[in-house]
């Protein structure tokens, strides 16, 4: 049984992430991320680790790739246009093949948008961190509890893959406080540093070289790891929810906060007799293609995309698994207005009515 | 009689810098003194973005080669995390006097226990040899075809000077490497500096002012004496901060 706690979703990923074993952030100050370095200013020195605030976003994201590939477990968060200034290093980790934590508290954009919360870096995160053709695996929890476990692991994933792991979550799910319970310190020793690391804390003795350039048929071969790593991802590593599905005619499909919220008016919908599911993807990449190919499209009469951002960015990853077997609508609230339960379930009332012919 | 044999430091590979470069120079004291402290298994070389990048075929220690300009950036990361190592960045004038302009002076502001090792030949050698941060006034570049012109292009930045005058910093020093004297100085300061950081006495910096006989459309042996009456007239070399030559005098 974990320890229980009161927490804001930005505190909860910055405590999840020690208990993971992270030992050194480096961040810029932009909200609505604030509570993450704030906090890891305090945390980090109490249990031996190190926290630099950075002087921009760029300087920051390498010194998370300094200390990455020290084999120190290293994180860094920001909100999108941070996330806009890291693409460069992000991009470098990915050449270099080195872990990290990236966090992305999503606000409105482009630009510099507003600070209110929004889903507007879907694209960003899932088709282009930086530049060079990488990917990322993209975490999107809906909860600061999922955020905790999902922080938590992913260093499982990112040393498993020697890749970044990114965690996409919205602004109003990084300072609504829930209870979370949260995990055991991992506790790691020098032995647990891993050995294609520049450390020497674990007994290496030969000689150690990172490097984000290569010549190019190396880089050729590492491009096709890549391909091969991502094409594992969707067999072993999608997270997904489906929520009410078994006999679901309308599919919502919608990802953090657009998805609790879209569970609230699903509910009211099936009380009135509309047989409304959801599909929620944890993992938005890999994206659980399946779960939306596979359907029974003689049942299922349309999907309907819900996103807190305006255009949805979500739509073309839904339509390649759907291939046209049912309409597709898409609903959303975008510049930093936040979704309300009435307002998704007055459009899916429409849809699932047939009074939208937006498909 | 003395024996002149490859540092240890280096690979046992030829050189790919330019002839009469004096980047091979620099890399070698480096590699000198890392071998005379004892610092080979513990020394890890923060490789930059430029022809310092080259390093990484010839470096026979640890290495990570980082983004441009950003060396001071990851070397803050590897440096709090182990502070053990004797941690350096090789930077070049575009590297670290423009793009990285923000990293290095930030480093330098917080302190950092590392030393960064600034190689000034004025021009983005790597590139084809346009116009560095640090090229001289009147300088002919290939984006400044008829010389640096202050009234567009700014004046050449003065990395030391700038440097010195932050209270952080424990020891920052200019050498010229076109004379046997200035080359002694340098490998006698790059000494300095790493002593002191295994010392733990905080940022050291060491500006090594080369040449570009390439870019500078010149012979190895006239960039020397262009250096001396051109160079070292705006970058005069020098200890421009040492905070242990304080504490000897105290």
């Amino acid at each position: 049984m974990g320890e229980k706690k009161f927490m804001k979703g930005n505190e909860a990923i910055a405590e999840a992430a020690v208990r993971g074993g992270c030992r050194f952030f480096a961040g810029y100050p932009i909200t609505p991320q604030n509570e993450i370095p704030e906090y890891l200013s305090w945390r980090l020195p109490e249990v031996g680790g190190s926290y630099v605030q950075g002087e921009s976003e760029v300087a920051s994201i390498n010194m998370v790739y300094g200390a990455s590939a020290m084999g120190t477990r290293a994180m860094t968060s920001s909100s999108g246009p941070g996330i806009s200034l890291k693409a460069e290093g992000i991009s470098y980790l990915a050449a270099a093949m080195l872990p990290a934590l990236i966090v992305n508290i999503s606000r409105g954009g482009p630009g510099l948008g507003s600070i209110q919360p929004a889903q507007s870096d879907y694209l960003q995160a899932t088709k282009a961190l930086g530049h060079g053709g990488f990917h990322a695996m993209v975490f999107a929890p809906n909860s600061a509890q999922e955020a905790v476990d999902l922080v938590y692991n992913a260093w499982d994933y990112a040393e498993r893959d020697r890749n970044p792991v990114l965690v996409l979550m919205d602004g109003c799910l990084g300072n609504i406080m829930e209870e979370v319970e949260l995990p055991p310190m991992k506790e790691l020793t020098d032995e647990d540093i891993p050995e294609w690391s520049l450390s020497r804390r674990n007994g290496r003795d030969y000689q150690g070289n990172i490097t984000p350039i290569y010549t190019e048929p190396i880089l050729e071969g590492i491009n096709m790891m890549s391909g091969e790593m991502y094409k594992a991802w969707e067999e072993d590593d999608v997270k997904v929810e489906e929520f009410m599905m078994d006999d679901a005619e309308y599919v919502v499909v919608a990802y953090g906060i657009a998805s609790r919220v879209s569970k609230e008016a699903i509910l009211r919908l099936r009380e009135e007799g509309f047989k409304v599911g959801m599909i929620r993807p944890i993992t938005l990449f890999p994206f659980p293609k399946k779960n939306l190919h596979d359907l029974d499209y003689d049942r299922v009469k349309a999907i309907i995309d819900v996103e807190m951002t305006i255009p949805a960015q979500m739509r073309d990853d839904i339509a390649l698994q759907v291939m046209e077997r049912a309409p597709i609508y898409e609903y959303g609230r975008s510049g930093g207005i936040l979704l309300d339960d009435d307002g998704v379930y007055e459009a899916l009332k429409e849809i699932v009515t047939g009074g939208n012919d937006n498909g | 009689m003395a024996e002149y044999h490859r540092s240890d430091m280096l690979a046992a590979s030829p050189s790919g810098y330019c002839p009469g470069c004096l980047h091979s120079l620099a890399t070698r004291l480096i590699s000198d003194v890392i071998t005379e402290l004892g610092q080979q298994d513990n020394s890890l070389n923060v490789i930059s973005v430029g022809c310092s990048a080259l390093n990484l075929l010839y470096w026979s220690g640890d290495n990570l080669s980082v983004a441009h300009g950003r060396a001071p950036a990851a070397a803050t990361g590897v440096k709090r995390t182990n502070p053990e190592r004797l941690v350096f960045a090789y930077q070049g004038d575009g590297d670290l006097a423009a793009i990285g302009l923000a990293e290095i002076m930030s480093a330098a502001n917080r302190g950092e226990n590392f030393t960064v090792i600034f190689a000034n030949n004025q021009t983005y050698g790597m590139t084809g040899g346009q116009m560095a941060p640090t090229t001289l006034i009147g300088q002919k570049t290939t984006t400044t075809v008829y010389g640096r012109d202050p009234a567009t292009t700014g004046y050449p930045l003065k990395m030391c000077e700038l440097i010195s005058q932050l209270p952080a910093p424990a020891y920052v020093a200019r050498f010229a490497l076109n004379s046997p004297k200035g080359v002694r100085e340098a490998r006698a300061g790059i000494k300095k500096a790493f002593e002191m950081q295994l010392a733990g006495k905080g940022f050291t910096f060491v500006e090594l002012l080369t040449n570009c006989p390439t870019n500078w459309h010149l012979s190895p042996i006239d960039t020397l004496e262009y250096m001396n009456t051109n160079t070292m007239q705006y970058f005069v070399p020098g200890v421009y901060k040492d905070i242990t030559a304080k504490e000897a005098q105290a």
